[in-house]
């Protein structure tokens, strides 16, 4: 059906019927994990972790390699302002997998339920005819497919996982809002210099872009580094001595720091030691890195994107066909699953009322779920990557204090409600987010964003009424 | 809204609301009664039973509605038995009906046409027939929950509640007597291998089958139908008929209330268009305290009875306590209604076990003593 990291959980849930996975690559055997880390990871929510574990893929993981991480310490390279996420109860915030080791823990799961699931490898699907809009006696209401090899299939849902440039919403004729960033993303395999527990995942706003250090062992990390293309071609090419020293000043040096914003924020830190006679808790510096992997170096371009519609009759996009997500949150996989859990919460609860898959009834339920919180993280997402690349004064300022003041009240922080939390960790805004400062402007620029990113029809379906086309 | 739309209701409590209404009833008068519906009802009962409260026209025509029904009876219990075998006469099918859902068949299919509502009141009918039917089953596949179930659906238009019933696994028997319908459905289900095994059209009336599935169906639904239904009591006994002791008979329709005259005719059909002109006729609305005085005497204990109610303005259908508008009744065959049956007629050819079956209808009575 759809090609992807997603589809393969996607196939896992629907009950009793039968699945195809179309898959454009061949099937990859993982006989024994490599020594070395992959330079492509994820960081998988406890959500996303909870749906792995649902159908059994989880524990594979668990048997191969993963890396829990309990802190998140995020900071601006423009003043002294941070944010520390923190559970008490020893809970992991998340995990850093390797998206070599996701994709070989759903193929083991999905041959485990080969009677119900089929993958055709290596095979491509050219051609799409959809069923007609009207309802004709004589041609068939089912989606037909015609793969590379000349042969046809046809279903009653097709599910497009066809990641960013998904050749289903292109097929379907779906529009897509989307924008290519002025950045790229350069990821690469870190030794640090000693082991430490690394069990933090740090992230830095340089005005270039956000700079991420993620645990992958004792004495590995993984680097997610968005930045200008030139200076992203630029670090790819040094030599590794010189991206080890680029990397260490970016997380260390202050250079970036104006004495005006530095005294304001030590005003606000004032004001909150005042209030609150707990210490707040002070920046704490990433391990330093002393060499990295060879060939592990990549740069990617970035780009956000988001379909106006998730659906139609008969297919349903998912993961990145339908969202595009700047990395720096963290979310892109996230939301990915999060789009299958409330799918298959869709289409289990259609078969058991017996209905049509494939019927827009349930599908637009679907499409209401995941745009609500997909929209909102979008755009928030997009807000904070804007907001971060500047250096101008007083954003630099309304940044610092509202990193300031989201950190000094902890219970916000800690029971998750604060924005940044949400989007860092679990991704979902409640109306009582919009009582921190920061949130105001981030609802001013969501409700401004909005109707860019949706149709007038789905913005219609939002507030629940029935439009007749 | 009935326990946020689940099936938590008690039954007693809507039993209890027929009785004020239908006071020779031998259903006996539960404790649990709520008052606000009891006198509710009880006050729409009064208004069709006064015929000072209908003006002049209305009222002529309520008698005369009453006397055409025990004509018709009598008029059935004429007819020779063969004369069915060959005449196309269906004789609880309307043949103005007919004509209306002919001109409509080819927009069954349409989820956001003329028949909008009834795609959207699969949401209420396929969990309320599913969920009593799995009360009367231990276990169940998960997926295919009514599976090994033969269920026979009784005026299913263009299949839009066949389909879903033969998805859930049951193999089900899809019966109208518009032919033009039966294609439409027939059509559909073709595309669907899975439903194309399960579902089986056929186009005729419950009558010219009734002989051959006596004792056939673990269910019988007639959703939707008993308001278009010439002859109603024929058409229960029948229903009653097919049915295996102990199987279900699902009915939804309308109720026959000043309120369904003014919302399901006049707004619906000729100010909001929601339903076609002409879909409906409200003389033929049937109202609960009817269809249980009918459905009693057959051996058939009402279990539940749900008022139904639809929202033009989101399309979607919410359970709910009033049953002024839509409802849907829920009645089983009782299993020791065999134990009554004179021991003669046990043994004896299958119709006349059905006529002995429906040894309470006077017009069967007649034919038995032919």
């Amino acid at each position: 059906m759809g090609v992807g990291l997603a589809s393969r959980a996607a196939s896992k849930h629907p009950p009793n019927e039968k699945i195809l996975l179309l898959e454009a690559g061949p099937k990859k055997v993982l006989e024994k994990l490599s020594e070395t880390y992959s330079n492509r990871v994820s960081s998988i929510s406890p959500g996303s972790a909870t749906l792995l574990s649902s159908f059994g893929a989880w524990d594979h993981i668990c048997n191969m390699r993963y890396r829990a991480f309990r802190r998140m310490q995020v900071w601006d390279a423009c003043s002294e302002a941070l944010i520390m996420f923190d559970k008490d109860n020893l809970d992991d915030m998340g995990y850093i997998v390797e998206n070599d080791v996701i994709l070989h823990a759903l193929t083991k799961q999905l041959e485990a339920v080969s009677d119900r699931v089929t993958v055709l490898y290596r095979s491509r699907a050219v051609g799409y005819t959809w069923p007609c809009p009207f309802p004709m006696t004589d041609s068939s209401p089912w989606v037909h497919i015609t793969l590379g090899d000349g042969s046809t299939l046809q279903t009653k849902l097709l599910i497009g996982a066809d990641g960013h440039n998904s050749g289903v919403r292109q097929a379907a004729g779906i529009q897509n809002v989307s924008w290519n960033y002025d950045q790229s993303a350069v990821v690469a395999t870190l030794h640090l210099s000693e082991a430490t527990e690394n069990n933090v995942a740090w992230q830095r706003f340089l005005p270039s872009g956000p700079i991420a250090l993620l645990p992958l062992s004792d004495t590995l990390s993984s680097l997610v580094w968005s930045t200008s293309h030139e200076h992203a071609a630029e670090l790819v090419s040094m030599d590794e001595e010189k991206f080890v020293d680029a990397i260490n000043s970016a997380f260390w040096n202050d250079a970036n720091h104006t004495d005006f914003i530095d005294s304001a924020g030590t005003v606000l830190q004032h004001a909150i030691a005042l209030l609150k006679p707990t210490k707040v808790s002070a920046r704490q510096l990433p391990p330093s890195v002393a060499r990295v992997d060879a060939k592990s170096r990549v740069l990617f371009p970035l780009g956000l994107g988001h379909a106006a519609e998730y659906v139609r009759p008969r297919v349903a996009l998912i993961g990145d066909a339908a969202h595009r997500v700047h990395p720096l949150a963290g979310q892109g996989v996230n939301m990915g699953f999060g789009d299958i859990s409330s799918l298959v919460h869709h289409l289990r609860t259609a078969a058991f009322n017996g209905r049509d898959l494939g019927s827009m009834s349930h599908l637009t339920g679907y499409e209401t779920d995941r745009q609500r919180h997909n929209t909102a993280l979008l755009a928030a997402t997009d807000l904070l990557k804007r907001l971060y690349s500047t250096t101008a004064t007083p954003l630099v300022l309304l940044r610092t204090w509202g990193l300031q003041a989201t950190n000094a009240v902890s219970p916000l922080k800690v029971r998750g409600h604060s924005w940044l939390s949400k989007i860092l960790a679990h991704g979902r805004m409640t109306l009582q987010t919009a009582l921190n400062f920061f949130e105001l402007i981030f609802l001013a620029m969501k409700l401004s964003i909005f109707p860019v990113l949706m149709s007038k029809k789905v913005l219609a379906r939002l507030v629940g009424i029935k439009v007749h086309i | 809204m009935w326990g946020g739309g689940k099936l938590s209701y008690s039954g007693a409590r809507f039993l209890g609301v027929l009785v004020p209404g239908w006071r020779s009833s031998q259903t006996k008068c539960p404790g649990l009664t709520s008052l606000a519906v009891y006198s509710k009802n009880q006050l729409n009962w009064s208004l069709e039973i006064k015929p000072g409260v209908f003006n002049e026209y209305r009222t002529m025509w309520f008698k005369s509605y009453r006397t055409a029904f025990s004509c018709l009876n009598r008029m059935k219990s004429y007819r020779s038995p063969w004369t069915r075998l060959y005449s196309t006469s269906q004789n609880t099918v309307d043949s103005n009906e007919v004509k209306t859902f002919l001109a409509l068949a080819h927009k069954w299919w349409d989820e956001q046409g003329v028949y909008a509502p009834l795609h959207s009141m699969n949401d209420l009918r396929v969990p309320f027939i599913r969920d009593n039917l799995l009360k009367t089953v231990a276990n169940h596949q998960p997926g295919k929950p009514l599976s090994g179930m033969k269920i026979l659906d009784v005026g299913c238009g263009g299949g839009l509640l066949t389909e879903p019933l033969g998805r859930l696994g049951a193999s089900v028997v899809g019966i109208d007597p518009v032919d033009e319908n039966i294609k439409t459905a027939q059509c559909h289900k073709s595309f669907d291998p899975v439903l194309d095994q399960r579902i089986e059209y056929r186009a005729c009336s419950l009558e010219e089958i009734v002989e051959d599935t006596a004792e056939t169906f673990d269910a019988v639904v007639a959703s939707e139908v008993v308001e278009h239904v010439l002859d109603l009591e024929t058409f229960l006994q029948c229903c009653c008929q097919v049915l295996k002791p102990g199987g279900s008979l699902f009915i939804t329709t309308i109720n026959k209330t000043q309120l369904s005259y003014a919302l399901g005719i006049v707004f619906s059909e000729q100010i909001a268009g929601i339903v076609p002109k002409g879909t409906h006729t409200w003389e033929k609305f049937v109202s609960p305290e009817k269809l249980e005085s009918i459905l009693e005497p057959n051996g058939l204990s009402v279990q539940t009875v749900a008022g139904m109610l639809y929202n033009p303005f989101s399309g979607h259908w919410h359970w709910s306590e009033n049953t002024s508008l839509n409802y849907a009744a829920h009645a089983v065959k009782s299993t020791v209604q065999e134990h009554t049956v004179p021991a003669e007629f046990v043994l004896k050819e299958e119709t006349e076990e059905l006529q002995a079956n429906a040894y309470t209808s006077p017009g069967m009575h007649e034919e038995l003593k032919k």
